[in-house]
């Protein structure tokens, strides 16, 4: 690890929890009359990992946007306390006229860093989705995890001290997905972000989160939330766990209750 | 309309190729048998790609030596000359060729000239009216009166505006060439991929950087479909503007001009030949260019 990560990984469970995000009694209201988030609460601090499940058409994406910034907020107060935020999309927007390399080193040229600076970001970046070897590719020579490691490593190039992620790796086979899940955690781990994640998968969901979020249908607000017990290193035996097994089955049921 | 969209002839033409490879390697699949047919059958069809275009052209000349034979009487051949006399009767003719290749001369830097112009206008003007809306409803509609006067109506008055020399020439050939150009840098650019956009959006790129880094590189096939449309154009354009205003350094329009008022047709029928030439090389040109610059990521109808 050579990039000079601001947060030492310690920090993440040693120094006092700095809030990154801040949400309190949000609602959305589109011009059309559509009311797509109500007092919604929320909070996320540096080392959480947060994660969203509810049904389709909640306001999930909604939620990412106004904590991004795409969107505001019609009613409440929606603060973000982040120097770097990270987004990541539910494709991977590549451009496809830029090269594996040129694509991840795209967020720090907008950011106006030097260029060794933007060089070297990449580098590690690659290095740590483990893209390594294939820098010179074009996005249409990529599988669709190899992309999305890519749409990755773009964002992590700004050392984020908040990433999102809506539904980043919905169209993945489930191997692949498994595989990008245990990457995401080891990421997590190392660098210390808060994080808010949203996934149509319980299973997902609690594998990957230090909190789960259920939300209810239109007007979406949060109706339960699930602290989960495990701790950071996580192995995909996990999966197949009692604990594990109980937590999704309470996790599910809440989304069943909400959905009705 | 000359507006083509990128990528618009190349979906059929893609489609048949991927159906040709794909189905019978389908189909040696599903019933188990050895490849060995499948590339017989491909190969079959890669001869028929080589061959059918061939048996057109030989058909074309065909018909074209049978009017000249079997319909017309010897006095009238002159409409029709047989092809190989464009040989024997122009292009082994020095008398002709010394007409001929000059002219082509100056119609190949008229065209090449009116067409650099009419990119760096049509590109600036499309580029101006992508900025905001307001700009774009000021401008477009002149973008479109481009492509509805009835130009051969205006050259003339250009002749008597500008003079009848090159600048004329050259006029012409850029209101003739404009259009697509401004039109497929404006698609081009309106059709950036939105969760492109909010990345940048995001990222707080300036409208600037946004221009440089996305619209300009996403709207690149678009552009140079405009070009390759424009090319063509810009031959016709310098073509009218010779035939028009006949005075000056005569370019192939006034070839024409004379051979056909004097009837003499194997020269005449040589020149269009010689112009059609020119508007194939330019065309193809800048397909070649286009295929340099976006050909290793842009394939519409590969990816999707
Ligand atoms: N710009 C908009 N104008 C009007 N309605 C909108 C707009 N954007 C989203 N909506 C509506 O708001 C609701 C929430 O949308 P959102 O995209 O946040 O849902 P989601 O939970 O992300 O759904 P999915 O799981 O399918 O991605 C939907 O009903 C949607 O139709
Ligand atoms: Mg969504």
């Amino acid at each position: 690890m050579s990039a000079p990560a601001p947060a030492a990984p310690s920090t993440a469970t040693t120094a006092p929890a700095t809030r990154v995000l801040e949400f309190t009694d949000v609602a959305r209201q589109f011009p059309d009359g559509t009311v797509a988030l109500e007092g919604v609460h929320l909070t996320i601090d540096r080392g959480e990992f947060v994660t969203v499940v509810g049904p389709s058409g909640c306001g999930k994406s909604t939620l990412l946007r106004i904590a991004s910034g795409l969107d505001a907020a019609s009613a409440g107060t929606a603060r973000v306390d982040a120097q770097r935020i990270g987004y990541v999309f539910q494709d991977a927007t590549l451009l496809p006229w830029r090269s594996v390399k040129k694509n991840v080193e795209l967020l720090a040229e907008l950011h106006g860093m030097s260029k060794t600076a933007t060089n070297q970001a990449a580098l590690d970046a690659i290095e740590l989705v483990g893209l390594r070897g294939h820098e010179k590719k074009l996005p249409r020579a990529l599988s669709g995890g190899m992309k999305m490691r890519a749409s990755l490593a773009r964002s992590l190039t700004l050392d984020p001290d908040l990433f999102l992620f809506d539904e980043p790796f919905g169209a993945l086979d489930e191997i692949t997905r498994e595989r990008l899940n245990d990457e995401l955690i080891r990421l997590f781990v190392t660098k210390g972000f808060g994080a808010l994640f949203i996934t149509h998968s319980v299973s997902e969901a609690v594998y990957m989160s230090t909190r789960v979020l259920v939300m209810s249908g239109r007007p979406g607000h949060i109706v339960e939330s699930f602290q989960v017990p495990f701790g950071p290193d996580r192995t995909p035996e996990l999966r197949f766990t009692p604990e594990f097994a109980k937590l999704a089955g309470e996790v599910s049921h809440a989304l069943r209750e909400g959905h009705s | 309309m000359t507006a083509t969209l990128p990528g618009q002839t190349t979906p059929s033409e893609e489609t048949a190729v991927t159906s040709t490879l794909e189905s019978p390697t389908a189909e040696a699949v599903a019933t188990g048998t050895t490849p060995a047919p499948v590339v017989r059958r491909r190969r079959g069809r890669r001869a028929m790609n080589l061959a059918l275009p061939v048996v057109v052209f030989a058909a074309l000349i065909g018909v074209w030596y049978a009017i000249t034979y079997l319909v017309l009487d010897p006095g009238r051949r002159f409409l029709m000359p047989a092809p190989h006399t464009l040989i024997t009767d122009a292009l082994l003719d020095p008398t002709i060729t010394e007409k001929v290749w000059p002219a082509l001369g100056r119609s190949i830097v008229v065209t090449f000239t009116g067409l650099a112009i009419a990119i760096v206008i049509g590109m600036l003007w499309a580029i101006a009216m992508s900025q905001s809306k307001a700009v774009e409803s000021s401008l477009y509609p002149y973008a479109v009166a481009l492509q509805c006067i009835p130009i051969l109506a205006l050259v003339p008055l250009i002749g008597f505006w500008f003079g009848f020399g090159f600048p004329s020439r050259v006029i012409v050939c850029v209101m003739i060439a404009l259009f697509p150009i401004v039109s497929n840098t404006l698609f081009g650019i309106q059709s950036v991929d939105r969760g492109h956009h909010e990345l940048f959006t995001l990222h707080k790129a300036s409208r600037l950087t946004r221009l440089l880094k996305l619209q300009l590189p996403a709207a690149l096939p678009a552009i140079f479909a405009g070009f390759r449309i424009s090319a063509g154009l810009s031959v016709v354009g310098a073509i009218v503007g010779d035939l028009f205003f006949k005075q000056g350094e005569p370019g192939l329009g006034i070839l024409l001009s004379n051979f056909s008022s004097r009837l003499q047709g194997a020269p005449l029928f040589f020149t269009i030949v010689v112009t059609a030439a020119l508007g194939f090389a330019v065309f193809f040109l800048f397909g070649w260019l286009s295929k340099l610059v976006v050909g290793s990521w842009y394939d519409q109808s590969r990816d999707r």
